[in-house]
């Protein structure tokens, strides 16, 4: 029954979304819209297949460059969290900072890391991290914060260390905040590898919607977002499942 | 029959040695606000003591005292052996088994994991938890969560259990059946306890002896001995000296 109730629901997003591709190839078929305005979704999907070998290259280095900035900004939050938790000093000067540093647009800075690293992975990686970093760090100390007092009381009275707090209680008791954050940051890494990748590079699926956006190769720009939409949904199923089984107490 | 009911320190065998706590003229304010006006009492070994009083009465305050989270403002505070401390709240981690949650202050403790693990599974036999061992406590009944509170609490000290409105968040046929339960466990594991209430009727059914607090500032009003059915509680519940005693703590308040 709640099975069924489940398809139920997806139902609708999925007859929503199949209704639109064939209202979008329908306009296209009938008006004759040429490829450098718009391509059919039957053209998207064809350019896809024929050529899926080079996406798949350029698909290969951005997912390196993700999995990279992303365990990156995880192990940063955590060391960051984790002395701004334990350091009041730390978190009375540094957490302002960084809500605001959240306002300076990313991509201006891009052209900037180009000029200082190059046109290797280095400056992609930073952007992620730049970008993914600050909803895990904000979530995770948000989560060491919320800790219920009565908890604390309660390990205070077994005299347990601050290490032996920091294991037992209040790390587990921010995982469900920590994946929250981490499913918003999932979100945003493939896009912030791919603002990298398109102010300059050699390899990466930014670069390759640069290439073939500037041939009027539309078909194949469509083809990249379709690989990056799937690839990202894909992320965040991933980490769903991770947070299920580690917080399955919730 | 009141003069019964109301006879203090009947109990003879009151040597200072079996003394456990002691706290004589206690005094407590917050700010302007006075919380505990000297305050005096003592719980022997073995004994099943209450505090009984309204809500804003500070016997949750006289618990903190008592365990050292509180400092007092005057009196002395005497106490031989371990607290262990016991809320309304059971502060069982959801991401532990109920079986790492009782055996955790002994885990921070450093002792013996296997040790603590066996004594912890032998002990939750006898108070009704077998078979939840490695059950998560989302998967327990509120009473059954107080019972695995409760062990946790004993394993911790052992020797005097403070337990703060332990049953005040159960429903009143989970609250009948946990209070008989917390007698036999208190005579299988021969512990000193001293209980805090607001429910009347439940001071009178496990206490031994009574300690009556007025609200703001809380004051001891009366020390009362429970006289009737001492060795079995259980019958104390259909006798009519329990409504008249009731009667008398209620004019007291």
């Amino acid at each position: 029954m709640d099975k069924l109730k489940k398809i139920d629901e997806r139902i609708y997003p999925i007859a929503t979304l199949l209704i639109a591709i064939i209202v979008w190839q329908l306009i296209v078929t009938l008006n004759h819209v040429p490829l450098y305005i718009l391509p059919s979704p039957l053209a998207t999907v064809s350019a896809l297949i024929s050529d899926f070998g080079t996406i798949a290259g350029h698909v290969g280095t951005t997912l390196y460059e993700s999995v990279l900035g992303f365990a990156l900004s995880i192990a940063l939050a955590f060391v960051l969290g984790i002395l701004m938790d334990s350091f009041v000093v730390i978190k009375k000067s540094l957490y302002p900072i960084l809500i605001v540093s959240q306002t300076i647009p990313t991509i201006a800075l891009t052209p900037l890391l180009i000029v200082w690293f190059g046109f290797g992975i280095l400056p992609k990686i930073l952007i992620i991290v730049m970008v993914c970093f600050f909803p895990i760090c904000i979530s995770l100390v948000d989560g060491f914060e919320k800790v219920d007092k009565d908890y604390l009381n309660l390990f205070h009275s077994y005299k347990a260390s601050k290490l032996q707090t920091f294991i037992h209680l209040k790390l587990p008791y921010a995982m469900v905040n920590f994946f929250s954050g981490l499913k918003i940051a999932a979100t945003y890494m493939i896009m912030a590898a791919i603002i990298g990748e398109w102010q300059g590079g050699t390899k990466g699926i930014g670069v390759y919607m640069v290439r073939t956006k500037n041939a009027y190769a539309l078909d194949k720009v469509f083809a990249s977002i379709l690989v990056i939409v799937i690839i990202s949904v894909g992320f965040i199923y991933l980490i769903n499942y991770i947070s299920k089984k580690t917080t399955h107490w919730k | 029959m009141q003069n019964k009911a109301l006879l203090e320190k009947t109990v003879p065998n009151s040597g200072e040695n079996n003394t456990l706590i002691t706290l004589d003229g206690i005094s407590k304010s917050y700010d302007s606000a006075e919380i505990l006006k000297d305050v005096s009492l003592h719980i022997r070994k073995g004994e099943f003591v209450s505090i009984l009083g309204p809500s804003g009465s500070g016997k949750s305050t006289l618990f903190n005292i008592i365990t050292g989270l509180l400092p007092a403002d005057r009196g002395t505070l005497d106490v031989h052996g371990e607290i262990g401390y016991m809320q309304q709240k059971d502060l069982l981690l959801p991401w532990k088994t109920v079986l790492d949650n009782i055996v955790l202050p002994l885990d921070l403790k450093g002792s013996n994991k296997e040790a603590s693990r066996s004594k912890a599974v032998s002990l939750m036999d006898r108070i009704g938890l077998k078979g939840y061992e490695h059950r998560y406590p989302s998967e327990l009944s509120g009473g059954m969560k107080q019972r695995a509170s409760f062990l946790r609490t004993f394993l911790a000290s052992g020797e005097i259990m403070l337990l703060d409105e332990p049953f005040g968040a159960l429903d009143s046929i989970t609250k009948g059946s946990m209070q008989a339960w917390l007698l036999e466990v208190q005579e299988a594991f021969n512990v000193t306890i001293l209980f805090i209430t607001h429910d009347i009727e439940e001071a009178i059914f496990l206490s031994d002896r009574i300690y009556v607090l007025s609200s703001r500032p809380g004051v001891v009003k009366e020390k009362l001995t429970v006289s009737f059915n001492q060795q079995n509680k259980r019958d104390r519940l259909i006798n009519p000296e329990l409504l008249v005693l009731k009667e008398t703590i209620k004019g007291l308040l």
